[in-house]
């Protein structure tokens, strides 16, 4: 497996060749980019006509110097290693709360009560989470919790408690907890503030953009616009951060496949951020539609050309997806295995209950895992999903984004294509954009010192 | 080579055994999504680490 692949910057064709098993990643000149996809891949009938073009004497050099990596295995190797996930649990996503102070229209949650009752975490039900997650978690030293909810914050007093009870448990048991949560920031006051920015590894702050497509889509309870008071909350928050983990998340819908101008929007107020595609069901109003998948591809060339140039004016921020260090690249296990979903990585319910991920809470009961409370736990379900790998999944044995989003989100495979084998299309096509245009950033970067 | 400069070529990680002490990818920013490519690896970091203290 090997991709080629072109990128166009201020006036100038890059072409470069990945090869994903290595992370090995080559500029090339146009030579050698059209012998190596058509050596690897298919010419398109454009690209055959240059082809037709090259001189013999080209095409043998280039073919040398192919030949020299593919006995170093740097070219072409993909060696398909017999993988089983472990059974071993690292990190619990906490519903806090199944309740919400805003009323986003595009909730995967449904208003944060995800299909339950509007239920509060007790203090009881959190102690036996973090019980359940250091019972489970064999050797592993690093463990993780994630305050989620609905909002978290609607519940602050129990995620204090909670935090306090597995910072107990860490002096005796040896293991060490980091803490994230994810929050609208519509309750962060300044005692939320000082707490967070003490005991959360990574704080997650949901912001979608531009003021009007933020208040858009994100209301209050009684349908009033929150923007003003959620910015102003989360800059008071990012003056104490200081260089301590966070992001800013917004989600686009059909509404503003403009993102770009979203995340530049962002941009001029934090440096750490994250703009995802909107989960909903096909023929929602706000859904992504098939036919707007070529503006999204070419939103995120448009942002990768405004990331670099914004490094190049010395204003550089961070986006989640075109982040890629391949000097120290993730092990082959991390890569095959990807999220940990019903793995290493649960979710428990306000009430104890488990789930693989906070995506099945409250949806389909045969992915039911037990309850924390009740300590009861069904292996059957983990053992379902130990098997979903990488290598378990259709169309992915040749594609050249697999060893960097494994396969895709598991939920998402169930919710829109209906198999745990099947990943959602549309997200692929947009994680292989999102693939090239970080490789393309990552060696323009370099080149310039940027 | 003429043709072919290498950006980046990593140390080959094919170990299919890591040690599980990254973070869980959806426990970042994401939460709708799965991308572990612009995960750290836990091991590298203190390696790093060591390497700029040393230095």
């Amino acid at each position: 497996m090997t991709h080629s692949f072109k990128y166009d910057y201020e006036g100038k064709t890059y072409y470069y060749v990945f090869h994903p098993f290595s992370s090995s990643l080559y500029s090339v000149d146009n030579a050698a980019f059209l012998v190596i996809k058509n050596r690897y891949e298919t010419l398109t009938e454009e690209e055959k006509k240059e082809y037709e073009l090259l001189s013999k004497e080209d095409i043998a050099s280039v073919l040398e110097e192919v030949e020299e990596l593919e006995k170093e295995n740097l070219l072409k190797t993909d060696v398909k290693s017999p993988f089983r996930k472990s059974s071993i649990v690292k990190a619990l996503c906490l519903h806090i709360c199944h309740d919400c102070n805003l009323r986003c229209e595009y909730c995967f949650a449904k208003e944060g009560t995800y299909n339950t009752a509007r239920d509060y975490m007790t203090l009881d039900v959190g102690k036996a989470a973090v019980d359940f997650l250091i019972e489970k978690s064999g050797n592993r030293h690093s463990l993780e919790i994630d305050f989620f909810g609905g909002e978290p914050l609607l519940n602050f007093d129990v995620v204090k408690d909670i935090v306090a009870y597995a910072r107990g448990r860490e002096k005796e048991t040896g293991k060490e907890f980091s803490f994230t949560m994810t929050t609208n920031c519509l309750l962060l006051s300044d005692d939320a503030i000082d707490f967070l920015n003490r005991e959360m590894d990574n704080v997650v702050l949901s912001i979608d953009g531009r003021k009007d497509v933020h208040n858009a889509v994100r209301k209050s309870r009684n349908g009033k616009e929150c923007y003003d008071v959620i910015m102003n909350n989360a800059k008071k928050f990012r003056a104490v951060r200081e260089d301590k983990r966070y992001y800013v998340r917004g989600t686009f819908t059909s509404k503003n496949i403009d993102f770009c101008e979203d995340v530049l929007t962002l941009a001029e107020d934090f440096d750490q951020i994250s703009v995802e595609p909107v989960v909903l069901p096909e023929g929602h109003p706000l859904a992504i539609r098939k036919d707007q998948l070529p503006a999204i591809l070419e939103e995120y060339e448009k942002l990768s050309r405004a990331f670099i140039k914004k490094r190049e004016e010395g204003k550089p921020f961070n986006f989640f997806h075109f982040m890629i260090d391949l000097d120290s690249t993730p092990c082959l296990s991390k890569r095959l295995s990807g999220c940990g979903v019903g793995c290493e990585y649960l979710a428990i319910s306000p009430v104890g209950d488990i789930y693989p991920c906070h995506q099945f809470v409250g949806g389909d009961k045969k992915y039911f895992m037990g309850n924390v409370l009740e300590k009861t736990f069904v292996p059957e379900v983990q053992e379902y999903f130990r098997d979903n790998t990488v290598y378990s999944k259709e169309g992915c044995e040749n594609c050249f984004a697999k060893y960097y989003c494994s396969g895709g989100c598991t939920a998402s495979a169930i919710n829109f294509e209906g198999d745990i084998r099947k990943p959602y299309q549309a997200a692929c096509d947009m994680m292989r954009k999102r693939l090239e245009v970080s490789l393309a950033i990552h060696s323009i970067c370099k080149e310039k010192g940027i | 080579m003429k043709h072919i400069t290498t950006v980046s070529r990593p140390e080959r990680k094919s170990s299919v055994v890591g040690c599980g002490e990254c973070q869980s990818s959806c426990q970042s920013a994401c939460k709708t999504s799965c991308t572990v490519g612009n995960q750290t690896c836990k091991q590298e970091e203190r390696i790093n680490r060591k390497e700029n203290k040393d230095k």
